[in-house]
């Protein structure tokens, strides 16, 4: 694992009864870089992230995170404790927010762990001590502030479940931001959203990376996403890394072009241009 | 040695009758996704149908026993699906595509309705009948006088319920119905949408399920000689209990969970105690559902995210 | 919605030969279902012998009443427009509607508190307020659980059990007094809580249902059988009456009466049993309302939505659980050792699975996780039980009926909307069509 390295994965290999959904995979994301996992659907992107997030104990390989607070063995990690000690946080592919809560209350519930050491294990905030009032009102303003960044403030007092489409993919990502992460995990964030949404989001992935150093993992069908903002690009076909490099290399690589469209170099190119 | 077989026959012949009614909870689970909690009180009603018809055609003269059988067999389970199928038709139907508590709750209500109507129409009093099949083998005598003794009401029950199985088997593989039901219980919408009429087959679902009860009801009456109208929550827990224990959904667990269910409580009741056989059966079944979330034979759910 | 009314006012008016129609197949239907079970009577006779007799005329009535039945609810339900139609309150009345949701609570809990001044002398009206408060308290205890954590428990009594059992024995057997069993009932009921949680941590949906089913009836079971402890289904008697933090309510030297100089009555204590009830119900939820608002409550609430997300985002779902099912427990804990105090008699067939499927039909005819919704419901609920107390043998029957129409009128409870427990700007309730059940 090199010294500037988030995230390492080590020979993960993933199998479902007979399926192998992630063949020994291997690769790393860069310290507050965006790294980026393409591939065509099915390829076991989805699964790369349940392991690293602990939705899926790996049949075997090992996932190693380091950051200031510290290293751990992420397949070792329980589920939750991945998110509350280890800092990794994650969206979904099928957007999962709390649909009958409100924005708000979506960015709150994302700031458990801090509000419930704050809150005394409840005994305290049950009798509304100071401490505990100060503590949800800064709860509350960086809950404001991650609503403003994604241009939500308005709709802040809605249920998530009412907002638009497009509105509730960017309102997971200000979920998992509210956990304050280390390494933020995408899961095909741009996918149904139109030009300009898919443009919006670029430009607040690419403030979290500057602004918050945060490093970013992203599952990413669009190209025009992934090729503009990514650092760097492992390409995953049938389970198996079959490219890595700087989006320049994986523009240009044949092997990429033919697992993306098979036989049809022309229009993989179109892909690869991100013209679609 | 000899004790315990004995008590083997009587839980497999007591798990018989749970697994019957399970097979109701098991069907009515997989396809409409709802406990339906008056199923018990259906088995109940089917005891109290077979009863009265009994009654009557013992009194209107009849004796041969075999006719008397299969003629209170018969009316019991035409009488008892018609309330499985009523049922569905007032408590469920309306709530289908609803939030998912309602129908429980109007299952719990309509079991609450079947009990106290049968209470009402019928008394609250025990009802005994005599004995209508008598006589069994003994298969083994033991030194010390003990006989371990199979009772020809105990074949009875036990051929009753391979024979229905066997049946049901059948229709669930081969038949029109059968396939619709499977399709139903993969995608409603989708199996609408390629021509399986989904109203039908659920009611056909409740029916088939109530007339199984309608049996595991006689047979009831037949092992132990008496009905009343509270037998249906008992039994009728135990029943789901032994559904899940089998794994929810699956058929052959549910007879599988039946047995085991059966077997649990004769065994605890002939070395343990009487009083705790209950408890013992619904521990046993939180234990293994603490190590099997979804049942012996149910399929394990990989949470997909 | 503009379609579906005008499509309601060009129907034709009501096809008199469809109704009809309707009317003979369930009259058959009746007739076959009920031709043994109603036109057959059995009773056991003194011999042992069973006989029967036949009530034709019943059934030619029964027959006819579903008959006439299915002719009034096919014209009701032609009044009422097209059952699959949803009927969409106008922005309008729902401003009138949560103006009167506001002023409903103060005046409702204005009223609550006067009732033993009003009803002084109507014994039975206290006694009935104090059961409908009981089942307020439980209602709300287990909202934690059903409704705002979104798991689905069936054995509550369990706890109300565990809890009129611990005061039961901790008074009659250490003497110890009622307001220092009341919290000791409580940590015992939420360490039963606790004790279930556990195995079913991983279960869900029917898994849960019957788990939490099945440890209901493990607790009466053993109830019933450990004599020794327990007094089996005999129960317990003589249970110690509360005092008035150590006043006795009783006649004669140093109790209230003769401290206050005033004359004996046993209403006082009724009173004082009215006021103890009332202030252990609304303490339930205050904690509710004040949890609810806290890291805990909407952890509960977001487990409810999604239990995946809330692990995503470092939620220990395990904990988060648990607490759900103690703190449920703890207020079932209290309710069971006030109405062992309340009785002084307490045996196992008070905590049958019909009081659990009551205090959940409360929950849900309420609305899942609202306040107002649930104590409005226990008070319908338990006020219209005591409607047929004279008629003991149809009011099960009544009660039931009742749960299936209530569920099909309602579905979602009668106020099925939820409100936020923090906003910036304006705090505007959520439809309960957003609102997800939570796996239970
Ligand atoms: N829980 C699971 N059980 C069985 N198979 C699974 C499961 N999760 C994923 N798979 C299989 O793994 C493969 C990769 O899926 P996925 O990771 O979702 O692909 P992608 O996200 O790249 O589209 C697919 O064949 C899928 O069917
Ligand atoms: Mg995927």
């Amino acid at each position: 694992m090199n010294i500037n390295d988030i995230l390492s994965v080590e020979n993960l290999t993933m199998r479902f009864g007979g399926i192998v959904a992630v063949n020994d995979l291997s690769f790393t994301a860069e310290r507050g870089k965006i790294t980026a996992l393409i591939g065509p659907n099915g390829a076991g992107k989805t699964t790369v992230f349940n392991c690293i997030t602990g939705f899926y104990k790996p049949t075997s390989g090992t996932i190693k995170l380091r950051h200031s607070d510290g290293e751990w063995r992420l397949e070792r990690l329980n589920d939750f404790r991945i998110s509350k000690i280890a800092k990794v946080a994650r969206t979904f592919q099928n957007i999962r927010l709390f649909p009958g809560m409100t924005a708000l209350e979506n960015l709150m519930v994302a700031q458990h762990n801090t509000l419930m050491r704050a809150s005394g294990f409840t005994l305290l905030g049950l009798f509304g001590v100071p401490s505990y009032r100060a503590a949800e009102k800064a709860a509350i303003d960086l809950a404001r502030y991650w609503l403003d960044q994604i241009g939500l403030l308005e709709r802040a007092d809605d249920a998530a479940g009412n907002l638009p489409y497009g509105d509730q993919r960017r309102l997971e990502i200000a979920r998992a931001m509210c956990t304050e992460p280390a390494l933020l995990c995408l899961d095909e964030p741009a996918a149904g959203l139109n030009a300009r949404e898919s443009a919006a989001l670029n430009e607040l992935l690419l403030k979290i990376r500057a602004e918050h150093g945060t490093s970013i993992l992203l599952i990413e069908h669009d190209m025009s996403v992934v090729m503009q903002i990514s650092d760097h690009i492992n390409v995953l076909d049938y389970g198996v890394k079959i490219a890595d490099g700087t989006p320049q290399q994986i523009r240009d690589n044949p092997k990429v072009i033919a697992a993306y469209l098979g036989a049809d170099e022309e229009e993989a190119i179109a892909v690869m241009e991100g013209e679609t | 040695m000899d004790y315990f077989a004995q008590q083997l026959i009587n839980g497999l012949v007591l798990g018989s009758i749970y697994g019957l009614i399970a097979i109701g909870y098991t069907m009515v689970y997989g396809i409409v996704g709802m406990i339906n909690f008056a199923h018990g009180d259906i088995f109940m009603i089917g005891g109290f149908i077979a009863l009265i018809t009994f009654l009557i055609l013992v009194s209107i003269g009849l004796t041969a026993v075999p006719v008397i059988l299969l003629l209170v067999l018969l009316v019991s389970m035409a009488i008892t699906s018609l309330y499985g199928w009523t049922i569905e038709r007032i408590a469920y139907r309306p709530l289908r595509h609803s939030f998912r508590l309602a129908p429980m709750l109007s299952a719990i209500g309509m079991s609450f309705v079947l009990t106290n109507f049968s209470q009402v129409a019928q008394g609250a009093r025990v009802k005994p009948v005599p004995p209508i099949i008598t006589g069994g083998y003994t298969l083994h005598e033991g030194a010390d006088g003990f006989a371990v003794r199979l009772s020809n009401i105990q074949i009875i029950v036990v051929i009753t319920t391979i024979v229905l199985l066997a049946l049901f088997t059948w229709l669930v593989a081969r038949t029109r119905l059968g396939r619709d039901m499977r399709a139903c219980e993969q995608d409603q919408t989708m199996a609408s949408l390629l021509g399986v009429d989904v109203d039908r087959t659920i009611s056909m679902t409740f029916v088939i399920g109530a007339a199984l009860a309608a049996v595991a009801g006689m047979m009831y009456l037949l092992y132990y000689g008496l009905v009343d109208f509270f037998m249906g929550f008992v039994a009728g827990i135990k029943a789901f209990t032994a559904a899940v224990l089998g794994g929810i959904g699956s058929l052959p667990g549910a007879m599988l969970g039946g047995l085991l269910i059966g077997l649990i409580e004769t065994l605890w009741a002939a070395y343990f105690s009487t009083e705790y056989k209950d408890v013992a059966a619904f521990s046993i079944l939180i234990v293994v559902l603490i190590f099997l979330p979804t049942g012996l034979l149910g399929r394990p759910e990989v949470e997909k995210v | 919605m503009a379609a579906n009314a005008s499509q309601a006012k060009t129907a034709r008016g009501p096809d008199a030969a469809f109704i009809l129609k309707k009317a003979v197949i369930s009259a058959l239907v009746a007739l076959v279902l009920f031709s043994l079970m109603i036109g057959i009577r059995t009773e056991a006779g003194s011999d042992g012998q069973l006989t029967w007799w036949t009530r034709f005329g019943d059934l030619a009535a029964m027959v006819a009443v579903v008959f006439g039945g299915s002719i009034v609810m096919e014209l009701l339900r032609h009044w009422w427009g097209p059952v699959d139609t949803v009927r969409v309150v106008p922005p309008s009345a729902q401003k009138v509607f949560s103006f009167a949701g506001r002023a409903l609570v103060p005046a409702l809990l204005i009223f609550t508190f006067l009732v033993p001044v009003i009803f002084y002398d109507e014994r039975y009206i206290l006694d009935l307020g104090i059961l409908v408060l009981t089942y307020v308290m439980l209602g709300w205890g287990l909202n934690v659980v059903v409704g705002l954590a979104g798991l689905l428990d069936l054995g509550y009594v369990a706890f109300y059990a565990v809890g009129a059992y611990s005061y039961a024995l901790l008074a009659t057997n250490f003497g110890l007094s009622f307001w220092i069993c009341l919290p000791l009932a409580g940590i015992l009921a939420a360490f039963f809580g606790v004790l279930l949680g556990f195995p079913v941590l991983r279960l869900r949906g029917d898994y849960l249902a019957i788990v939490t089913l099945a440890f209901g009836e493990i607790i009466r079971l053993v109830i019933i059988n450990w004599q020794t402890l327990t007094g089996g289904p005999n129960g317990i008697s003589g249970i110690p009456r509360p005092t008035m933090f150590g006043i006795p309510l009783t006649p004669g030297d140093g109790g209230l009466a003769d401290r206050l100089g005033i004359e004996f009555s046993p209403t006082h204590r009724i009173v004082f049993l009215f006021y103890l009830i009332l202030a252990l119900a609304l303490l339930t939820n205050w904690v509710t309302i004040r949890l609810r608002r806290l890291p805990i409550g909407r952890a509960w609430e977001a487990l409810r939505e999604d239990e995946v997300a809330c692990r995503a985002l470092g939620i220990n779902t395990t904990t988060t659980k648990l607490t759900a099912f103690a703190t449920g427990a703890m207020f079932g804990g209290f309710a069971g050792a006030f109405f062992a105090t309340r009785q002084g008699f307490i045996s196992p067939e008070s905590f049958t699975f019909h009081e659990s499927a009551l205090v959940l039909a409360i929950v849900v005819l309420g609305g899942m996780g609202s306040q107002l919704g649930v104590a409005l419901a226990a008070l319908a609920m338990i006020g219209g039980f005591e409607l047929f107390r004279g008629l003991e043998q149809f009011r099960m029957l009544v009660f039931g009926g009742a749960m299936v129409l209530l569920m099909i009128w309602r579905p979602r409870g009668l106020i099925g909307h939820r409100a936020p427990t923090v906003f910036l700007e304006r705090n505007t309730v959520i439809s309960s069509d957003l609102v997800k059940e939570g796996h239970g």
